[in-house]
């Protein structure tokens, strides 16, 4: 299996497959980390999640046209209104959909998989209809192209560097906001037990609509910062929905600790695995042993958190 | 005084005699309506014998394509091509002194739905000819129907070959004819020896990369450097990306589709992948593919296909100003489009060289059509229902377009069962 290489080469592989293993946990996090939210917090299957990251890609499209268009000089910097914009663009459009279709089934956790689902296709074709079937290109600032060479076989991609900041940047964030702030103990509060935190006052509406609001303006980041590696069409977000279920379901529902370590482990045994596997193969074995130890250990399998 | 009574009267007459007339101007349309044998150029009853959709003005032609779902994406420009044509033969006539007139179904990018409607375009529609079909799934679903009743298909998509069915038409290239003549070009004129290939995950790239391997192994006696497959909408190509710049091939040979090729692409060009200096070549990507991709992103790959939009020939430059027209400045030509576009017109010419619409006798007419207005140049259906077409590589610009740099001197037999490839 090493024999082929040297032993300069097989330096060069580890760190450069430690990087890209890094950068697939950082695309794990943040595409996971609303779905944490939403599922976690909520216990409301949201299977529209890829399309609020998709809502947030088009935004970012939109804005690179805009910029193209009419503030060609501040072109370089547009990635971070984007990413403002596609937060407040999804977090806005979560907000409606709580209001209108989610907060009906609180107790029907169930049936919040299939809304969800029905609303996924809705979404999808809607933006079908908007933008077109066909993929858009998304144009970069041509700071965020090309690599940094570390050494002769070392290269570091900018735009991994890019995601890994941003993953980095919002998990810090979720996590002072959840564990730390005010609202944060709001949340919990209205999770554990509904009746009793609205007896001493909290309003547990508000909260409801503002955390699902936080989890889909929190995928709209992602799709954001995707456009940046993926495709943007109408249906890429389905290209996501099952990785981001998986690592949720694996890191246990309700943990944001969990969900960073199941990331973690998933994306450094699909990384290394396809390095020496073929990339289908990898995914096979990885499922395997996400099936295998979720026998072991089921409290991650879908305990859904029902509202009491 | 008198005078005016007796206009009066005459008024009367009159409107009691307009009333009349209207009503028999009413039934007007129903007259046109009425078999009107002698302005026909043949009557119905001697050019359709088995109860196809043909009337003496007009003959029904199905479109059946994924409007929605996943496949939309690739198949609209499809779709266009198809209407463009079929809206040109009619502007031309039409076919047997017939007006097409189009029923189009939506496969919805789900292969059964493919079968069903497949199924009602013939059972219910009697369409004399069926275009559509996208992805191998779909037609292969769709096959037994067109087989069972007898429909006639013209299916567009370049694939991996190992059919040929007396009920379609494959207007696209198959497998031997995309991939042999670029490898050989690739070869004397990189003087490419290691070959690493990357695919998505089902039976086109895995067949067109067997055929691919047998040619370079067998006969340009070089070698694979590694085969990697990935499912389909994966998004993430770090690791085999290493692993190309480990082995350090002559060529990457890519066959990714759909949202995993956007990808592939990207993570390409961050990782410090130079195509200008990396020599790529590719069979899955079209102009349709790079505006998803980004011109930046994949400029300098090389893509083997019958058809660019910057083809310089007459014919092309009618045809693009023509697609535009219809369709919008905007919209970008691929090969797909461009072999979808050939199914009504090679259609129209079989049936008006077998002096009819029966599917039998259509059939028996095809080979040895020629096309000497398709846009790639010249086409001629081969015996065996496949076309004989030139294979071209082209180099991706930053605009989006290809540079045509190798063209094949000949039509290139078609050869959907390769010996010795398989």
């Amino acid at each position: 299996m090493f024999g082929d290489y040297s032993l300069a080469d097989l330096s060069s592989i580890f760190v450069m497959q430690g990087f890209a293993g890094l950068i697939l946990f950082s695309v794990y996090v943040l595409m996971a980390l609303g779905l944490a939210i939403i599922f976690g917090q909520m216990g409301v299957i949201n299977m529209a999640h890829g399309e609020f990251m998709i809502l947030g890609a088009y935004v970012t499209y939109l804005c690179s046209t805009f910029f193209q268009t009419y503030l060609p000089s501040l072109f370089g910097g547009y990635f971070f209104v984007a990413m403002a914009l596609a937060f407040l663009a999804s977090g806005a459009m979560g907000m409606l959909v709580e209001w209108a279709l989610i907060r009906h089934l609180y107790k029907r956790p169930l049936d919040t998989l299939l809304a969800t689902w029905g609303l996924s296709l809705i979404l999808q074709q809607a933006y079908r209809t908007i933008f077109g079937p066909r993929e858009v290109g998304v144009e970069l600032p041509s700071w965020m192209m090309g690599s940094i060479p570390v050494t002769d076989s070392i290269e570091v991609q900018i735009n991994g560097l890019f995601v890994i900041a941003v993953t980095t940047v919002i998990t810090l964030g979720v996590a002072v906001l959840i564990y730390r702030s005010r609202f944060g103990a709001q949340i919990r509060a209205v999770m554990s037990n509904r009746s009793m935190a609205g007896a001493v006052g909290i309003d547990t509406e508000k909260v409801d609509r503002t955390t699902f609001g936080l989890g889909c303006g929190i995928a709209g980041i992602a799709g954001s910062a995707f456009t940046m590696i993926g495709s943007t069409g109408p249906t890429s977000g389905q290209l996501y929905i099952v990785d981001t279920f998986l690592i949720v379901v694996f890191g246990g529902a309700a943990s944001l600790l969990g969900t960073i370590a199941s990331a973690f482990s998933i994306s450094q045994t699909q990384s290394t695995l396809e390095f020496f596997l073929s990339g289908s193969m990898a995914k096979v074995l990885t499922l395997l042993a996400v099936v295998a130890i979720l026998m072991l250990r089921p409290q991650g399998l879908f305990t859904l958190k029902v509202r009491r | 005084m008198a005078d005016d009574k007796g206009k009066d009267r005459e008024k009367g007459l009159d409107s009691a005699l307009r009333r009349k007339l209207l009503m028999g101007l009413a039934g007007l349309p129903a007259l046109a309506m009425m078999p009107r044998g002698a302005f026909a150029a043949a009557p119905t009853s001697a050019v359709n014998t088995t109860g196809l959709a043909v009337t003496d003005t007009e003959v029904t032609v199905g479109i059946l394509h994924s409007a929605t779902g996943t496949m939309a994406i690739s198949e609209t420009g499809s779709i266009q091509a198809e209407k463009l044509a079929i809206a040109q033969i009619n502007e031309m006539g039409g076919v047997l002194g017939r007006k097409i007139k189009i029923i189009q179904e939506d496969g919805a990018s789900d292969w059964p739905t493919f079968a069903e409607k497949a199924k009602k375009l013939l059972v219910n529609d009697h369409c004399a000819a069926v275009m559509g079909c996208w992805t191998s799934a779909s037609r292969k679903a769709a096959l037994p129907v067109f087989e069972q009743y007898n429909g006639l298909l013209y299916y567009p998509t370049f694939y991996e070959g190992l059919e040929q069915s007396k009920n379609v038409i494959y207007t696209g290239q198959e497998a031997t004819q995309q991939i042999l003549a670029s490898l050989d070009w690739v070869a004397k004129e990189k003087g490419a020896k290691s070959f690493f290939m990357v695919g998505s995950d089902y039976i086109w790239p895995r067949t067109s990369n067997k055929i691919a391997r047998k040619h370079i192994e067998n006969v340009l006696k070089g070698t694979v450097a590694g085969e990697e497959y990935f499912p389909l909408g994966h998004t993430q190509f770090n690791s085999v990306i290493n692993k190309i710049k480990l082995k350090k091939p002559d060529v990457i040979f890519a066959d990714v589709v759909g949202g995993s090729n956007v990808a592939f692409y990207k993570q390409l060009k961050a990782a410090g992948i130079d195509l200008s200096k990396q020599t790529l070549l590719t069979i899955s990507v079209t102009e349709d593919e790079i505006d998803g991709i980004g011109g930046d992103n994949i400029a300098g790959a090389y893509s083997c296909m019958k058809y660019f939009q910057s083809l310089k020939n007459p014919n092309n430059e009618k045809f693009v100003a023509a697609f535009k027209k219809m369709w919008g400045d905007k919209t970008v030509i691929g090969d797909v489009t461009q072999a979808a576009y050939l199914g009504p017109f090679l259609w129209k010419m079989a049936v008006e060289k077998a002096g009819s619409f029966d599917v039998d006798k259509v059939v028996e007419a095809s080979p040895g059509i020629e096309f000497k207005e398709a846009p790639e140049g010249y086409v001629k259906i081969h015996p065996n229902h496949h076309l004989w077409s030139k294979t071209r590589v082209a180099k991706a610009l930053p605009n989006g377009q290809f540079e045509v740099v190798y063209e094949s001197p000949e039509l290139i037999e078609p050869n959907p069962f390769p010996k010795g490839y398989q």
